[in-house]
């Protein structure tokens, strides 16, 4: 990197007045390009370069060694009836219905008490906070540990309370609803964190106003409070969806799919046909799909979010 | 009259959280010190009755677990030196600098925010073949040396400061890179601490590139290292408990040292990000 600035002249020698219009700009151009373009070259080229060539992928027929066949839109045709994503797309989707409400109602519940002045708040902030810094990988075998069947503290909460042994991850029925679970203990203290700051930015004298009104606290809550929070919300949906539609690592972890198929999520099936099946124009597909669909649920919460009057894009 | 707690309400709302979120991590710190026999009873126990070092015996006698925690530490130091560097010069250069093709590469990087990495990951696993870095630790770190994330988080800053003193310099003589060094860098220490601390924590907990770019497993990172070794070990609770200590300590700890930073830097990805 020294190398590429000690190449570009300094700005006091030679004299400006000595050079022309055309050799400043160059100059210009230049020191503006050995800031920025390190930087550009790896983005675009790692992602840009990659989404078209994706698109490309997706209309051939290729296991990645033997020449690939073009296909046009067969592959697209093909996933439009394909039982296992279409099961895939239910999964991910039940997962995102789930989550997306379920780490916003949380965060904001939790931000809230943990707005208060009360004693211990600190110890609660850090341990609400800290398993968001924890890799899903590693949530993923230690929720294995938990919820296990046999010796789980799961099972064992469920005895003290009287309550029927389950098998959790293992069953068919269950497994989803408890990734979903899993997901968000790993999740919510972000949303809980970005509530707590949109909290502490509410002007004290617009609730004291509204509490002098005479209005309840629920009131207060309903009218001032939550409206000062549509913009974190909004932000916090799509950001969410995001993370939902994505969910891989948790997955890969705890149930890999299973049982039977029942926790299949797109971008695991996409994983398992590029790269356990070699179905590479296949995956691609599926990839392009998801991608459509996430843009355009992105943007139908942006434009109703608009509509609704909350500025944040 | 009305009846009153003796403590404020919400601690009965919060105890409970509290302990739901931290005390699945003190079981898996505890389990790791048990003894296989001790794992494997029913009712659980979550106090080990003597220290037992078998589960770290295990993973780094039988697992390159070490080579995967100086892979990974390698890979996130490169992240986040890389993105400190690169992000910084190309978020200065886009906030101040004038140039032709500004205007279109900055819209370019934005776009690249909405692509995921699941439509990535085909086409970039294949170019890495071609350029025959697949299955080294390069294939890992190669992603993460910059982001549009970065680029944007430090454009942002840079936007916010006033160029009153930077223009001082300049006109003193001072050149472009030198006022950056030693004039605007120093002043940027907060954006960069945010920076580091996401960089770190995205790349330190990454699975699924790695997992697609490495099969060698002397190559892998903590999290395929311990992904993989859960799929041929699912039982071996006390070695799968020492390797989710291993991968997950390093950053719990940062984060009990500097959660104000942590904090503040969640928070600003969800306001900016």
């Amino acid at each position: 990197m020294a190398l590429t600035f000690a190449a570009t002249p300094r700005t006091h020698t030679p004299p400006p007045a000595q050079r022309g219009p055309r050799g400043r700009a160059l100059r210009r151009n230049l020191t503006g390009w050995a800031f920025a373009g390190p930087a550009t070259a790896i983005v675009i080229g790692l992602s840009i370069f990659p989404a078209v060539w994706a698109f490309f992928i997706s209309r051939a027929k290729w296991n990645g060694i033997a020449p690939a066949t073009q296909v046009g839109w067969r592959n697209y045709q093909l996933l439009l009836q394909d039982p296992d994503m279409i099961a895939a797309t239910k999964h991910t989707l039940l997962l995102t219905a789930l989550f997306v409400p379920g780490s916003i109602v949380l965060g904001i519940v939790i931000a809230i008490a943990l707005n208060q002045k009360i004693r211990l708040i600190g110890f609660y902030r850090t341990c609400i906070f800290v398993p968001y810094v924890a890799s899903a990988a590693a949530t993923g075998i230690l929720a294995g540990f938990v919820f296990n069947p046999q010796f789980g503290v799961a099972n064992d909460v469920l005895r003290h309370l009287g309550l029927p042994q389950q098998q959790f991850l293992e069953n068919q029925h269950q497994a989803i609803y408890i990734i979903c679970l899993i997901a968000l203990w790993g999740e919510v203290g972000f949303t809980t964190v970005i509530y707590l700051a949109a909290l502490q930015d509410i002007p004290k004298d617009l609730i004291e106003a509204a509490r002098m009104d005479g209005a309840s606290k629920w009131r207060v809550f309903r009218h001032v409070t939550l409206p000062e929070l549509r913009p974190v919300t909004v932000f916090a949906a799509i950001w969410q969806t995001i993370t939902a539609m994505q969910l891989f690592d948790l997955i890969y972890t705890t149930t890999r799919g299973g049982p039977l198929n029942s926790t299949q999520t797109i971008v695991y099936y996409i994983y398992e046909l590029a790269f356990q099946t070699q179905r590479l124009g296949y995956g691609a597909a599926a990839a392009y799909l998801l991608f459509i669909v996430t843009l355009l649920l992105s943007l139908l919460v942006i434009w109703y979010s608009r509509r609704r009057g909350s500025e944040v894009f | 009259m009305r009846w009153k707690l003796p403590f404020s309400p919400w601690h009965l709302l919060l105890m409970p959280l509290a302990l739901i979120f931290v005390l699945p991590l003190v079981q898996m710190l505890l389990t790791s010190f048990m003894s296989s026999a001790e794992i494997n009873q029913f009712p659980p126990k979550l106090i080990p009755t003597s220290l037992h070092l078998e589960g770290y015996r295990h993973l780094f006698s039988e697992t390159p677990a070490l080579r995967w925690f100086i892979n990974t530490v390698l890979v996130s130091g490169i992240a986040v030196v890389s993105h400190l560097a690169l992000c910084s010069m190309a978020g200065y250069g886009f906030a101040r600098l004038k140039f032709a093709g500004r205007g279109l590469a900055f819209v370019l990087i934005l776009a690249t925010v909405m692509i995921p990495i699941q439509l990535l990951m085909i086409p970039t696993y294949l170019m890495f073949a071609r350029l025959g870095i697949v299955d080294t630790l390069a294939a890992a770190y190669v992603p993460w040396l910059a982001s549009a994330f970065g680029i944007f988080l430090m454009r942002q800053f840079f936007l916010g400061l006033p160029a009153e003193l930077e223009e001082a310099a300049l006109i003193d003589g001072c050149g472009r890179w030198r006022t950056f060094r030693s004039i605007v860098l120093p002043l940027a220490k907060p954006a960069l601490t945010t920076l580091a601390i996401i960089t770190l924590l995205w790349s330190w907990n990454d699975l699924l590139w790695p997992l697609v770019a490495i099969s060698d497993d002397h190559t892998f990172t903590l999290q395929v290292g311990l992904a993989n070794f859960q799929g041929m070990r699912r039982t071996q609770w006390s070695q799968l408990m020492a390797g989710n200590v291993v991968a997950t300590m390093p950053l719990i700890l940062a984060f009990l040292f500097a959660q104000r930073k942590f904090i503040a830097t969640m928070t600003f990805t969800g306001i900016k990000g």
